[in-house]
């Protein structure tokens, strides 16, 4: 197992090794030591390896990540799994804000908290939450799932497009456009997919989730305007 | 982009080492602001005392004068291009007035019984070791490194700022209603020696708390009453205290053990703290006050 100790090896070098792994790639277990919260750890990578960050990591750790899973053993800071498009993140500690913003794929997982903007401008990446997320989050979100075991923050998915979320605790309000909606089977189905891959099967019950999403009122092209072009 | 670094340690034993930590942090915040730096460091302070932090040009023997001038003891502690002149607190007031009619190629950057607050253009690293920041030991400090956006990389425009005894404060962000909160407040009496909106809100702070509230509560009236981008870190004679404006615009991170309370744009800046492997890391929400006092 290559271990990289950022305590002496430069993050650029840590990149520059991962990005060099052929797709077969023996070297499947990668674990960076001293990470000391510095920014773009495992970003861009393409192969499937699994990383792990012993400590805190900065800004868009597992940046436009695709097959890669990468595990940060403390919090992530802004950005962490932003543009992801396949593969697995998962923070053991709390993360930043913009958490997997503007994400295509792929599943992040966040044992704590995320603080605000979580999932922003969303685009098909599934998130699991286990704490609590900020203001802001699902803005402009426009596919995939967000699923939060705690209390979401002010103007939840404001402006949001075709995104499913799924909180179990208080919303302190919904953003424009955002409404509740029913839970019906496929999304109980859903819901039981992402806690399951988030390992939480059985341990948390989806008929204590609620679901947000979309009025449609907002970015629907409007019949009446059809003189307007 | 600016960064701002705060330390505020609660274990009496960490205080001769309170220079060298806040150094290692604001270090670490060069690639935030490498325009200039500062820092205000809250150190020993005798009762009846006032310390006066003063720079410019030409310091030598500026406290034998000022001494002659008005009749008092000044003791005098140079530190490169500030210095530090020690006087009876009844006395500030006209030892001011001799520094304005006699020196005004000298700025006040800071006044109270324990503050010192020293700034500089140039890389951070540099501004700390140029002053000794970590030889220095104190009960807190705070410090800032600047990105200018929106005015001249000059020394005046360097953070901290202090308009009151022992308060100071950093920014990071940008004030939209300053112009008319200056008016305002010096019409209150508040004086004003920049143009930088920074200085608007630490002002803000000096006229609430003049007027009898605590740090926390004038805190909690800019929330109302500051309309931007801010991240403030502010010090007091015993307080420390952080609020983000209400969408948490610029970033904040956060340390707490039985040692000490930590603030930092990014957790970078804390990493090399001691024992912050098992510290209580959190971003500070938004609107939200967060003041710490000491006994």
């Amino acid at each position: 197992m290559p271990v990289v100790d950022l305590a002496v090896t430069s993050k650029r070098a840590l990149n520059e090794s991962l990005h060099a792994l052929a797709p077969d790639t023996n070297e499947t277990l990668w674990r960076v030591e001293n990470p000391g919260g510095q920014h773009a750890l495992a970003v861009g990578l393409d192969v499937p390896v699994t990383v792990e960050i012993a400590g805190h990591a900065g800004y868009y750790c597992g940046g436009m990540n695709r097959q890669a899973t990468i595990v940060v053993e403390g919090n992530a800071g802004v950005g962490v799994g932003e543009n992801m498009m396949s593969g697995r993140i998962h923070v053991l500690g709390d993360a930043s804000q913009s958490a997997g913003a503007t994400a295509h794929g792929g599943l992040l997982v966040i044992d704590g908290n995320a603080s605000a903007r979580c999932g922003t401008s969303m685009k098909g990446v599934d998130i699991v939450v286990k704490g609590s997320i900020g203001p802001m989050s699902a803005f402009m979100a426009q596919s995939g799932a967000l699923v939060v075991l705690g209390d979401a923050g002010d103007a939840l998915g404001d402006s949001i497009y075709e995104a499913r979320l799924y909180v179990r605790g208080e919303v302190k309000s919904l953003g424009a456009d955002c409404i509740e909606k029913e839970l019906r089977d496929e999304h109980r189905a859903e819901l039981r997919r992402l806690l399951d891959a988030a390992g939480l099967d059985g341990a948390v019950k989806v008929e204590d989730f609620r679901r947000y999403g979309s009025a449609r009122t907002l970015y629907n092209f409007h019949v009446d305007h059809a003189g307007a072009y | 982009m600016c960064g701002i670094v705060g330390l505020f340690l609660k274990d009496k034993a960490l205080e001769p080492k309170l220079g060298a930590m806040l150094a290692t942090m604001l270090e670490v915040m060069s690639d935030r602001g490498p325009d200039s730096a500062g820092f205000a460091v809250y150190g020993t302070g005798d009762d009846g005392i006032v310390k006066l932090t003063v720079r410019g040009p030409a310091l030598a023997g500026v406290g034998d004068a000022l001494a002659a001038a008005i009749g008092t003891p000044v003791t005098e502690s140079p530190n490169d291009s500030h210095v530090v002149l020690g006087l009876a607190t009844a006395q500030e007031a006209a030892a001011r007035a001799w520094l304005a009619a006699e020196r005004p190629d000298l700025a006040v950057t800071g006044s109270g019984k324990r503050i010192e607050l020293y700034k500089e253009v140039g890389l951070p690293g540099d501004v700390a070791r140029r002053f000794d920041l970590a030889g220095m030991s104190g009960t807190h400090g705070i410090g800032h490194t600047r990105m200018a956006t929106e005015s001249a990389v000059t020394t005046a425009g360097a953070h901290p700022f202090s308009t009151g005894p022992d308060q100071c404060l950093v920014h990071n962000g940008s004030l939209s209603n300053h112009s008319s909160l200056r008016r305002m407040l010096t019409r209150e009496g508040i004086a004003f020696t920049t143009e930088n909106d920074s200085e608007v809100a630490a002002g803000y702070l000096s006229w609430k708390m003049r007027e009898g509230a605590s740090l926390a509560e004038a805190l909690e009236a800019g929330l109302e009453d500051l309309d931007g981008f801010f991240t403030f870190v502010v010090g007091t004679e015993n307080g420390f205290a952080v609020v983000r404006d209400p969408i948490s615009c610029k970033p904040a991170v956060m340390a707490e053990t039985d040692d000490y309370v930590a603030f930092a744009s990014e957790y970078r800046a804390l990493a090399g703290l001691p024992g912050v492997e098992k510290a209580k890391v959190f971003e500070p929400e938004p609107a939200r006050v967060y003041a710490w006092e000491r006994n």
